[in-house]
């Protein structure tokens, strides 16, 4: 089974599984349901599109690396295709707004930004 | 039935000088005594894990160091769960007739042996090493993104949470071996600085070198007469991402696996040893367990419910908070001062009636939960 390139390997696309028997959806990538355990299972691309969850800035950064970027905004977003991911985001974002997916580097890494959705 | 027959630690805070296995050997040595048995009553052990220390085989090269020669022995590991799960295992251990008299052991110099860079990064990796540690999160983020949702669904404000680190610090200031003893107020957690928010450095469990352990065992072997009567567990997710909600979690069904165990209804209790890795942490475990009503466990705290004093003393050592979190130690602390309270060896610190005690430890996330029911005969 081919896996499709999502942001964790550099590519500016945001990727969710799908079951093919019981249609749940999720996102840390495995080769079968952890559901109903069918294998095997469908990669999607996301729409991006979701709404904050929950949402912490973070003052403590855990790398000498990453204290340069200090605050940034982590949330959890529920993904409108029903799986919930954690991002970086806008400082300004909120529990319970609509927000969409871009991407941007974080220590010279790729990662998920979401921002307000004008939509 | 299963007793615990003794019980040792440490002080926690800064130890330097002393490592994992000086740590273990200490509390060790501490809960032989108190269980008026030698080394070679030990039959069988059972070790947590040292993030300093992180060895393949950690209860033989303890037993090695320390002199024992069990016929059972090995270590596990469920994060800050891991020393109520140990002394479940005994429990069962016992029971089932596999050891007669189970050492439960854990230490470390997590403060003194390491970079508080390297603690704070090592403890990020409970977090998933793809999709949530590349994006600068940590054990505190995890913990805050919680404790976003919980305050939005059930109006638990700053202040609220910020009671529970009060009264944790009240309880340290009457225990000569908590790391923090000074008094501290809602003000000064509120002007604490920032680490994720909601949370601040007052909301946090420090790091801390310590030790502790138990000796659970077949039949009596000192004066003292506490029973495990019921455990339980509840295991939902690791990664906060994967979590199927931020406001429920596995506390409650855990602890009612160890109270039908036990035949006792939660009110029962008189006594409570709850994790509190952060204010959050004890919030939502007191209101999921029901200790409190949703959203009041603040309010609680601040009308006295918890004190020495109180309708159900908690954590009357200073719990995690304030006595320390030194790993697997951390909420062994927790079972020590139980057992000090069941048998009225508090001191200054004594509750007039502790005979029945729930205690309720988490690890990663939320994600682990066990429970013990504690009785006095």
């Amino acid at each position: 089974m081919s896996i499709t390139a999502d942001w964790t390997s550099g590519t500016h696309a945001l990727v969710f599984q799908r079951c093919p028997s019981c249609r749940s959806t999720w996102y840390f990538r495995r080769t079968f349901c952890p559901h109903c355990g069918t294998s095997p299972v469908r990669d999607e691309q996301a729409s991006g599109k979701g709404i904050v969850h929950a949402a912490t800035l973070v003052a403590r950064a855990p790398t000498e690396e990453l204290r340069a970027h200090t605050p940034y905004l982590i949330v959890l977003v529920d993904a409108d295709e029903g799986f919930r991911l954690m991002a970086h985001a806008d400082a300004s974002l909120g529990l319970g707004e609509r927000v969409r997916c871009s991407f941007k580097t974080l220590a010279g890494r790729l990662i998920p930004y979401f921002e307000r959705d004008a939509a | 039935m299963s007793w615990i027959a003794g019980v040792g630690m440490t002080a926690y805070g800064k130890l330097p000088g002393r490592n994992t296995l000086d740590l273990m050997s200490e509390a060790a040595t501490a809960a032989l005594q108190d269980a008026q048995l030698e080394r070679r009553d030990i039959d069988g052990l059972i070790c947590g894990y040292s993030t300093v220390f992180a060895h393949l085989m950690l209860s033989t090269a303890f037993l090695e160091h320390y002199g024992l020669q069990p016929t059972y022995a090995h270590g596990i590991q469920v994060g800050g769960a891991t020393g109520f799960a140990m002394v479940m295992l005994a429990h069962y251990l016992v029971k089932a007739g596999a050891a007669r008299n189970v050492l439960v052991v854990a230490g470390e110099n997590r403060l003194t042996g390491q970079s508080r860079d390297d603690a704070v990064k090592t403890l990020a990796q409970v977090g998933h090493p793809v999709y949530e540690v590349p994006l600068g999160a940590t054990i505190p983020a995890y913990y805050a993104l919680v404790a976003s949702r919980y305050m939005h669904e059930h109006a638990v404000s700053e202040t609220d949470l910020a009671e529970l680190a009060v009264l944790m610090r009240r309880h340290a200031t009457a225990h000569p071996g908590a790391q923090f003893r000074e008094p501290i107020s809602v003000q000064d957690v509120m002007a604490s600085k920032s680490i994720a928010a909601p949370l601040k450095l007052l909301d946090c469990c420090p790091v801390s070198d310590g030790g502790a352990a138990f000796v659970v065992t077949r039949d009596p072997t000192s004066a003292f007469r506490v029973r495990i009567i019921g455990t339980g567990q509840a295991h939902t997710h690791q990664h906060i991402s994967a979590a199927a909600s931020l406001t429920e979690f596995g506390a409650k069904a855990s602890v009612e696996r160890a109270r039908r165990a036990a035949k006792i209804e939660l009110s029962d209790a008189r006594y409570a040893a709850i994790y509190d890795s952060f204010t959050i942490t004890l919030t939502i475990l007191l209101e999921e367990i029901g200790l409190a009503p949703r959203g009041r466990a603040g309010e609680l705290a601040r009308e006295g419910h918890f004190n020495r004093d109180g309708v159900l003393p908690l954590n009357t050592h200073g719990g995690l908070l304030s006595y320390g979190h030194c790993g697997c130690g951390g909420a062994m602390a927790h079972l020590v001062e139980t057992h000090h309270q069941m048998t009225g060896r508090a001191g200054e610190r004594q509750v007039r009636d502790a005979s029945l005690a729930l205690l309720h430890g988490d690890g990663g996330v939320l994600s682990s939960h066990v429970s013990l029911v504690l009785e006095t005969k």
